[in-house]
């Protein structure tokens, strides 16, 4: 059994201590937010926060999962999830969508560290998040629009 | 895909279905007005599975899958979509369609996918079905004719609770007024009402002036789902009891499999049948992993087939062989050869393009549950009518017995149109075999490797310019694979002997080109080849439009003003001069770049593009900016074409930098995003577009952006270097300055 942290619940899962965290959110605690794109963190589709930190949950084994906080697309904190997800609808973002909790769990990371991060700290940040239906300028904005949200006061 | 047969649009029926008795369908639970539109001649609605359903007295007792509109006493108001919503917007476009016949409240309305059924008939194609860049427009008559209709209704049912005259009654944002008394009823609160009536024989729709939504930027009714984890893709779908599969494949297209060993797979801990279906030896598991990693222990002994010996290198010398040689004549006008033997310049010479993938985000999957009288398929389709056929077949089950569930799709492109149903047969193959719930899920190498590509292209073109830089002749000959031949949509794409999808865009030039022939050479099969984002086009416009420019630059012309005169289409000259007034054609670029431009039509839209982009002294290329001007005619919403247009450029711009598939000992040598790379955001060029003004037929916008991108950057790599690219993808182009 492997104890984790999701979303601020204790959770146990009877699942071999490689497997990769995705395939743990998606199946065993069926948190499906979490996307499948490559298994190979090309493509950043699976990314998650663990204690904060963004990684790629297909290349990540559960058990380094274990003992840590790990937050999925449906449990960002209002703090940084309300302003970019208001953001990502003001602009329109999303058109397939599939990446896209991917690329809002990356942004997240981005806007903790950098609350108005420039165009090259975008660029740093997100190349690692691949959008097939071509959404980067439209995110690019909404992180833009994210952070003056959350120097207005917004997401509180 | 060419929508070449189009259906009449006058004549539809609209029919209350409401008042008949139909299946016991639970599909629309809460009663309310349901409203369908029958075209005549289709295949009727499926009344041989009609049931009574006496439900309570008084109460609307039933509602039928042949609907658009749900108008719920609980004043929810929901679009049925026979669309597949692939991030093109469909599901927005359509709900506004009807939302502004009916006069509905936009921030409560909510969209649902369509079952299958024959009355969700796409009106071009006959059957339920979503490409060719043809849903908003080829619904845009019917659906404004249902929302009309049933508005129609639920005015009639207000004027009578009143006593009134129906015409001294209005209505706006769900609710019937009338003026003169002040009084006025939601939609909710008359939709039971409205359900007894008849249908109008004729509906009267708004004009343009009218329209409070359509023609607006409304934003997308998906957004937000697709925001917060919550949008349900095919890949996502679970159900008690389901497994998940992996399935070998053959690792040369035409394998089959000659044994198996299971012993190492069934070891694996989670791993609970390793089965034999139609198209490779499947690995079920509890989930992802134990089964992936019993695929990786299966022993499969292949039979490699026919294509063993493929390869990219000796099938591009296959290529040029047949390029040689005259082909099929899709196009002769006056003499090209004599012609070109009289011009003072030629131009033009052998373009090679490769086979592309389609990679959505959201690898193939699908979910099927067979059981003994019952099959339901959930998956993100393009082809819903034969996907439900298929599945009906390999489950064994009369049709009227399978449900198919069309959930968002993570990226369509054409690749999840499926000719042969082959990704749902998979899952309805496994499910029956096993009595259990199967997901079946390809990997991103799957994917990759998968085939359905769009065909290699090979093109030789020579064109010419007299001594008054005057073009004289344009001789063009294609070498590609033909995908529809001998499958059930040959009749519709070939005459002749020609698959029109191989040869559009050049065949039916909108140059006003003298002496031209086009040829075509029908390659062999091998290599399964697929619909992919602008299908023919993808690679007609990338010739076309560098061989327009090389006679611009023999000719001594503005490559701009070269077009503009050769052009013999008004739509295609506005949007031409509306991308150089939008990128300032003719003023110098930006220090250190240079542009190119380009023109196309397909689908039904035109759309010109200038892409302004550097090369480095070693070879690296950037583009900067590209700027995109779109006739679509009539628009919808302004922000979905918009959506497309963007999308469009990173979509053609990936397949020019880096997209290639290429096969070894016939293999796929690609397998995942580090060898078959995208367009990631450092690379993403600021995108302008401009709509032009259009009252003109309404036209497409999920591929036309497509085609131009690669010519107008490749164009504009020409104004910077002098270098001229007939080789995609350009990863293989030395740019550095000799």
């Amino acid at each position: 059994m492997v104890e984790l942290q999701v979303n601020g619940k204790a959770r146990s899962v009877d699942v071999r201590p490689d497997t990769p965290l995705l395939w743990v959110l998606r199946e065993s605690l069926g948190l499906t937010g979490t996307k499948f794109g490559c298994g190979m963190a090309q493509c950043g589709a699976c990314t998650v926060h663990l204690d904060g930190e963004a990684v790629r949950s297909c290349v990540t084994p559960v058990s380094r999962a274990a003992g840590k906080q790990v937050t999925t697309i449906e449990g960002l904190a209002p703090e940084l999830g309300v302003p970019l997800q208001q953001a990502w609808i003001a602009e329109d973002v999303p058109q397939c969508g599939y990446c896209q909790s991917g690329q809002i769990m990356s942004a997240a990371v981005l806007l903790r560290e950098k609350a108005t991060p420039t165009d090259d700290d975008v660029d740093c940040a997100m190349a690692g998040n691949l959008c097939r239906c071509g959404t980067y300028q439209r995110i690019r904005c909404a992180i833009h629009r994210a952070a003056r949200l959350r120097g207005e006061g917004g997401g509180r | 895909m060419s929508a070449r047969t189009l259906i009449d649009l006058r004549g539809a029926d609209v029919v209350n279905v409401s008042r008949r008795t139909l299946l016991k369908a639970g599909l629309f639970a809460g009663g309310g007005l349901v409203l369908g539109v029958f075209f005549p001649g289709l295949a009727p609605v499926a009344s041989a599975q009609e049931e009574e359903n006496p439900g309570e007295e008084g109460a609307v007792t039933s509602h039928s899958p042949n609907a658009f509109v749900r108008i719920g006493t609980d004043e929810s108001v929901t679009i049925i979509v026979n669309h597949s919503e692939m991030g093109q917007g469909t599901y927005t476009s359509i709900a506004m369609t009807v939302a502004e016949e009916l006069d509905a409240d936009w921030t409560r309305i909510g969209v649902e996918a369509a079952p299958v059924d024959p009355v969700y008939n796409h009106p071009g194609f006959g059957m339920q079905a979503t490409g060719g860049s043809t849903s908003t427009w080829v619904e845009w008559d019917r659906l404004r004719k249902a929302g009309a209709a049933a508005r129609h209704m639920l005015v009639a049912a207000a004027a009578a609770r009143w006593g009134v005259d129906a015409s001294t009654c209005t209505t706006e944002d769900a609710r019937v007024l009338h003026a003169e008394s002040g009084r006025a009823l939601t939609y909710g609160a008359l939709a039971e009402a409205a359900s007894r009536l008849t249908p109008p024989a004729e509906v009267a729709l708004k004009a343009a002036k009218d329209w409070k939504i359509i023609g607006t930027l409304k934003q997308r009714l998906d957004t937000p789902d697709k925001t917060n984890g919550k949008a349900i893709f095919g890949i996502d779908v679970t159900l008690p009891g389901m497994l998940v599969a992996l399935v070998a494949r053959p690792p040369v297209f035409g394998g089959k499999v000659k044994s198996f060993d299971a012993t190492r797979a069934k070891a694996v801990a989670g791993v609970r049948h390793v089965v034999e279906i139609e198209r490779g030896v499947a690995v079920v598991a509890d989930g992802f992993w134990p089964a992936k990693l019993g695929r990786e222990a299966l022993d499969v002994v292949w039979d490699l087939g026919p294509h063993a010996a493929l390869d990219s290198r000796t099938q591009g010398d296959e290529y040029a062989l047949l390029a040689s040689r005259p082909g099929l004549v899709a196009r002769n006008e006056g003499d090209a050869a004599a012609a070109l033997g009289a011009a003072t310049k030629l131009v033009g010479g052998t373009f090679d393009l490769p086979y592309l993938a389609h990679a959505p985000m959201e690898p193939l999957n699908a979910v099927a549950d067979v059981r003994a009288d019952s099959c339901e398929v959930w998956t993100g389709t393009q082809f819903q009518t034969l996907d439900h056929a298929a599945a009906a077949r390999d489950a064994g089950l009369a049709p009227e017995k399978v449900k198919l569930h069309t959930t968002l799709l993570g990226g369509g492109f054409g690749r999840r149109a499926a000719i042969d149903s082959h990704f749902v047969r998979e899952a309805v193959q496994l499910s029956k075999a096993l009595g259990v719930p199967v997901k079946v899920i390809w990997t991103r190498e799957d994917d990759i490797r998968g085939g359905a590509y769009r065909p290699r292209a090979l093109h030789v073109v020579k064109a010419g310019v007299d001594a008054e830089g005057a073009v004289v002749a344009w001789q063009h000959r294609i070498v590609c694979q033909s995908f529809m031949a001998g499958t059930f949509l040959e009749p519709f794409v070939f005459k002749d002997g020609i698959d029109h999808t191989a040869v559009e865009g050049a065949a039916d030039t909108r140059y006003a080109l003298p002496n031209l022939r086009v040829e075509w050479h029908r390659a062999p099969d091998g290599i399964p080849t697929h619909f992919w984002r602008s299908v023919g086009h993808s690679h007609t416009a990338f010739v076309v439009e560098t061989v327009v420019d090389e006679l611009a630059h023999a000719a001594g012309k503005d490559p701009f003003e070269f077009r503009r005169a050769l052009l013999g289409d008004a739509r295609c000259k506005g949007v031409l001069e509306a991308v150089a007034a939008l990128a300032k054609w003719g003023t110098p670029a930006p220090a250190g770049q240079a542009r190119g431009i380009a023109v196309h039509e397909s689908f039904g839209s035109y759309v010109a593009q200038v892409a302004e982009v550097s090369v480095s002294p070693e070879g690296r290329l950037k583009v900067h900016r590209v700027f995109v001007a779109i006739d679509v005619g009539p628009v919808v919403n302004p922000g979905l074409v918009r959506a497309q247009m963007e999308s469009a450029v990173v979509f053609g711009l990936s397949a020019a930098l880096y997209g290639e598939i290429t096969l070894e000992a016939g293999r796929v040598k690609q397998r995942n995003f580090h060898d078959y790379p995208l367009l990631r955001m450092h690379e993403m060029p600021a995108v302008e577009v401009t709509i032009v003004d259009s009252t003109e037929r309404m036209g497409g916008a999920g591929e036309p952006g497509v085609p131009p991108v690669a010519p107008a950057v490749c164009n504009a790599i020409f104004a910077a270097t002098g270098k001229r690219v007939r080789q995609l993808p350009l990863s293989h182009v030395d740019l550095r300055r000799s």
